[in-house]
């Protein structure tokens, strides 16, 4: 299950996309986001609870924001990075 | 001109229904979907639909919650205390007195449209009061990816209540109004609808007609939920739940955006399942699957 998290406005697309399949739980992510923006969440999944890395609530509206620092564009951010399982990917594009 | 003729035109209609010739006995469960607009419950006996409710979501989630439930038992005989698991969903969903479990209603709703139209179903758009999600799902209905919609609540369900509150058009025929045009107007350029409705007025202001300005902001809801689409990807059969189900002004300006057929909503009315209550039907379904999970140890 790929969650979507972002939005697209006037100025371009800015989304972090979370496999919620692959993912394990394992909490790089959340430890390497210099901005504290990631956690873990339970997600259903087969019936299942499994914690799964999240952009926190207050961050998703605000991606563009929260995310540039870490230059998204060049696929070397942190959290990316940081995934042994290509759980975590970045999909920004600036018009 | 009294008070309520004035500002009525935004309320829908809320209801209930009961199938009292479908058996009573098995394994009773319901699903309560607490919407930011509207809430919905459904009671399912084996994974059959047997009653639900849908009313507006007053100012008190948990209040709200035991209402549309209550009403949703009307009627059938049976108590809260028959149902044998309830799963909670939509905005509220942590505010649900009496459910067993809370599940966010992307997996509700996903649950519910391949209860509704089958396992054709592959890209569901729920429009909802407060925000746009579009999911794609397998043929059991598991969801396989899922967006949900920017920053406010632009083009969703609120924003038309709002806008048939300024252009005094009641709210179920807003669909059929915003078709009344020779031409497709240019969309609005704003989709947040404070903007779009100062936008609005202004085209009023030049002389445009209702149906036109309706069919301009219409047009610009129906772009957006297609850019979501997209950004999921768009499999067929694509179908819509939750209250813009219901505006054909929307769904027939998506099909035309993106060249696809919407699986028709089934005949609601009649006797068909209500697409507005997707959330509510999947909660049910899925809490029939954990019931029995738990029961299998």
């Amino acid at each position: 299950m790929k969650i979507h998290y972002g939005y697209s406005d006037g100025s371009g697309e800015y989304y972090l996309v979370i496999d919620a399949a692959t993912c394990n739980g394992c909490g790089q992510c959340v430890i390497q986001c210099p901005r504290k923006a990631l956690e873990l969440q339970t997600v259903l999944m087969d019936l299942e609870d499994k914690p799964v890395a999240a952009v926190k609530e207050e961050h998703r509206k605000k991606i563009k924001y929260t995310c540039g620092a870490c230059k998204p564009e060049e696929q070397k951010a942190p959290c990316v990075a940081a995934c042994k399982n290509n759980a975590v990917r970045i999909a920004w594009k600036a018009r | 001109m009294s008070q309520k003729e004035t500002t009525g035109f935004w309320r829908w209609e809320e209801y209930h229904r009961v199938f009292p010739e479908r058996k009573k006995k098995g394994l009773i469960t319901a699903g309560v979907d607490v919407g930011s607009v509207g809430s919905k419950a459904a009671i399912m006996i084996d994974g059959e639909a047997y009653s639900w409710a849908v009313k507006r979501t007053g100012s008190n989630s948990p209040d709200s919650a035991i209402k549309v439930l209550g009403w949703a038992l009307e009627g059938t005989g049976l108590s809260v205390a028959d149902l044998k698991y309830t799963v909670g969903t939509g905005y509220g969903r942590v505010n649900v007195p009496m459910a067993n479990k809370a599940i966010t209603e992307i997996a509700c709703h996903a649950k519910g449209a391949n209860f509704i139209w089958g396992p054709t179903v592959r890209t569901v758009l729920d429009v909802g009061g407060q925000d746009i999600k579009a999911i794609r799902i397998d043929e059991t209905g598991r969801v396989t990816s899922f967006l949900m919609n920017d920053k406010c609540a632009a083009g969703t369900g609120r924003g038309m209540e709002v806008f048939a509150d300024l252009l005094q058009i009641p709210i179920e025929q807003i669909g059929e109004v915003s078709l009344k045009v020779d031409k497709e107007p240019e969309p609005v350029s704003c989709t947040c609808v404070a903007f779009a409705k100062t936008e609005a007025m202004g085209l009023l202001r030049n002389g445009w007609s209702k149906e036109k300005v309706l069919a301009a902001y219409t047009r610009a809801m129906a772009l957006r939920m297609a850019n979501l689409i997209n950004r999921v990807g768009l499999e067929k059969e694509l179908v819509i739940t939750g209250g813009q189900c219901k505006n054909v002004g929307i769904v027939s300006r998506i099909e035309t955006i993106m060249n696809v057929k919407c699986l028709p909503s089934p005949n609601w009315k009649e006797n068909g399942l209500d697409p507005m209550v997707a959330g509510a039907f999947g909660a049910a379904l899925l809490a029939r699957a954990l019931y029995l999970k738990a029961q299998a140890g």
